[in-house]
């Protein structure tokens, strides 16, 4: 075997075999608007810390936002698809896989799986149009990886409900048309759908961020906010409510780092092929060659292991703690992956003309968010022990 | 409204491009094969108007297995029903082959109103099928489409090739090749490539289309490429420096090439 370097590291291993002609044809899809749309502007919008939020639209006339739900305007694909989808995404960015998954996957699947039918009729197919836009607030300024102390509160007043507090670094909260809002209760966590403009709601964006540039990150603040009955998501009760949500996004997220990590990866075998030092590509040094191919095989083995959790998924018999394996592993093998082929690129590595220290860095939030790689041990650690070691 | 897309699928022209050794086609092996450009604005033009007034769009592929993948596609963006024509024989048809079996499919539609066809394909780009099917099926060509109107049983077009622009007009049922410039083809939306899946496809062989030919008869390819070579690399050019005689060494050059 010689010749031509390989375009795609994951055709090493054809992992496309493993997928029926519809995946493929959706992945392609995706992979083609954003490459039309996304790529030609991500290192600006990065740098200068703007998402676009008029491709919403776009994606929801594709059918990307809310895809993998049936009804109500959504595509209803099947998960693996959402998966490739969601890879495809982030290995353009993860900013703008970060507002598919917290779209789709925390707002909409929050109301669909949790909601009235009112509530879905009124805000399921303006989500899935992409003509509105939703977020998820769980985390609080005092409360990251355990959410059970929450102190944002509601408690009834008559009829209604009056919600205070503030939740933090909340994905799409400056832009969204409607918030998820979990709130403690007298009778334990709940649900609350909170549209953008209600008296006493208020969001700020933070600013600064150095990961996740491309993606709006924001505080909401609750002040004496009154709402109806009918804001509350009627189905669900206590955290199996947002954690739910998460395992959706969770699942999004071991599929989309291995995009950002097969970006990386390209960016760099196509580097090290064209880069000359020391008269030779540096592709023909046994280094360079030790690091392209470490990275290859830990590439294939996070995508077969998103693949089997997708089909594990559309079987309907996943298991949270196997979505912690995938997002454990696929997420720092990643990251991992993104800092390496930064160095392949020498000091242009550290140019946003090239992906990989864009992925890195955005891969930082990545391995925080949606669960700590930490959290996500002590699952995997659990399941096999049989012990909780969270306390 | 009946209308037939004409499509055709190729290697990726952004790929490496090579021809087989034995017999001078392209070699499709290795390549990549997407639904050609084109195709895919005849399909966009044909899907708008479907839009706007009740049409059935039929898309019509000649080409190996792989072919189907084309047909989906343009089914995915939101065409009716599809004929694919395969057929081994047909390996290195040319182009009057190629229209006449595509005339033939065309016919099968039964009563069509409007055929769109990209005016070149990226691979063969003999520009003439488009202009033979039109003949064969006694339609009037409209060819070179970068505009198009079809209004109360007419068809309008801006036509525009190197040698100027024309507006063309011709009464329906008619074919039009389009150009590049005529539109931006949508992407198919997920539920369309869920859709396409259930869409009906005829494949037919050349026995379907021509019952009564004998096999014999059928010649598939009247022309045939004797010899191909890969183009030389670039040499670099000539520079000349004016010294008063610049006007003449360009002559001398151009007459040294016989290129005047
Ligand atoms: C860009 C971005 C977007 C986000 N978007 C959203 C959103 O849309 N909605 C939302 O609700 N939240 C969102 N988050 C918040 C995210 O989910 C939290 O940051 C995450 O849950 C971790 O919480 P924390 O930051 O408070 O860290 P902490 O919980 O304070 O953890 C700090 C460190 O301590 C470790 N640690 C904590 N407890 C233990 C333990 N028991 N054993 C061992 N180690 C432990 C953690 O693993 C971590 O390394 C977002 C975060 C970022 C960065």
């Amino acid at each position: 075997m010689s010749g031509k370097p390989l375009k795609d590291p994951l055709d090493l291993l054809d992992i496309a075999s493993v997928l029926t002609d519809e995946e493929r044809e959706i992945q392609a899809t995706v992979a083609r608007f954003l490459a039309d749309r996304v790529r030609p502007h991500i290192g600006e919008w990065f740098e200068n810390a703007h998402f676009a939020r008029e491709l919403a639209p776009e994606l929801g006339k594709l059918g990307v936002l809310g895809m993998h739900l049936e009804g109500y305007g959504c595509a209803g694909t099947n998960a693996v698809s959402y998966g490739l989808a969601c890879l495809e995404l982030e290995a353009a960015d993860s900013g703008f896989r970060s507002f598919v998954s917290v779209q789709g996957s925390l707002s909409m699947f929050s109301i669909w799986k949790w909601g009235s039918e009112e509530q879905k009729q009124e805000w399921l197919p303006r989500l899935a149009a992409g003509e509105a836009i939703g977020c998820f607030g769980l985390t609080e300024p005092d409360f990251g990886s355990n959410p059970s102390g929450m102190r944002t509160r509601a408690v009834r007043d008559g009829d209604d409900w009056i919600l205070n507090g503030s939740k933090m670094w909340i994905t799409n909260g400056g832009i969204a048309d409607v918030a998820t809002v979990w709130a403690q209760t007298e009778d334990g966590v709940r649900g609350f759908l909170v549209p953008r403009g209600t008296p006493g709601f208020t969001t700020q964006d933070i600013k600064q961020k150095m990961s996740l540039r491309a993606s709006i990150t924001s505080e909401l603040y609750f002040d004496n906010v009154r709402l109806p009955d009918s804001a509350r998501l009627p189905h669900a009760q206590g955290l199996r409510g947002p954690l739910s949500c998460l395992n959706e996004a969770r699942f999004g997220i071991l599929f989309g780092a291995v995009g950002a990590g097969r970006d990386s990866l390209q960016a760099a075998i196509e580097y090290a092929d064209s880069r000359v030092q020391f008269d030779k590509p540096i592709s023909a040094f046994q280094l360079t060659q030790k690091k392209l191919a470490d990275m290859t095989v830990s590439l294939g083995g996070a995508a077969l292991l998103a693949v089997h959790l997708g089909r594990l998924k559309d079987q309907h018999r996943i298991r949270p703690e196997q979505i912690s394996v995938g997002k454990l592993n696929n997420v720092r093998e990643a990251i991992a992956i993104a800092r390496e082929c930064r160095t392949i690129l020498g000091a242009n590595g550290v140019s946003l003309e090239y992906s990989p220290l864009r992925h890195a860095n955005n891969l930082e939030s990545v391995l925080t968010y949606e669960g700590t790689g930490e959290m996500h041990t002590l699952v995997v650690g659990q399941a096999i022990t049989g012990q909780a070691a969270f306390r | 409204m009946n209308i037939v897309v004409l499509v055709k699928q190729v290697p990726d022209s952004g790929a490496e491009r090579t021809l087989s050794t034995d017999d001078h086609t392209l070699d499709r092996e290795d390549a990549d094969l997407v639904l050609d450009e084109i195709n895919e604005r005849a399909a966009e033009e044909a899907l708008r108007l479907k839009e706007s007034v009740d049409a059935e769009v039929t898309v019509v592929s000649m080409g190996p297995d792989s072919a189907l993948e084309a047909i989906r596609k343009v089914l995915a963006m939101g065409a009716d029903r599809g004929i694919h024509v395969c057929d081994d024989r047909l390996h290195g048809a040319d182009v009057l082959t190629t229209a006449k079996v595509l005339a033939a499919a065309v016919r099968r539609v039964g009563d069509i109103d409007l055929v769109l066809a990209g005016n070149a394909t990226t691979d063969g780009q003999a520009s003439a099928v488009p202009a033979v099917v039109a003949d064969l099926l006694g339609l009037p060509q409209v060819t070179h489409a970068r505009e198009l109107t079809v209004d109360a049983g007419r068809v309008r077009a801006e036509r525009q090739t190197e040698n100027g622009e024309a507006t063309l007009d011709a009464p329906l049922p008619a074919l039009v090749s389009v150009t590049e410039k005529i539109n931006d083809p949508r992407y198919p939306s997920f539920k369309g490539i869920m859709a396409a899946k259930k869409k009906p496809v005829d494949t037919v062989d050349l026995d379907d289309l021509f019952p009564d030919a004998d096999d014999a008869g059928f010649l598939v390819a009247r022309t045939r490429v004797v010899e191909a070579v890969p183009r030389p690399p670039r040499a670099a050019g000539i520079r000349i420096t004016d010294d008063g005689s610049a006007g003449r060494q360009l002559v001398e050059h151009l007459i040294a090439r016989k290129l005047v």
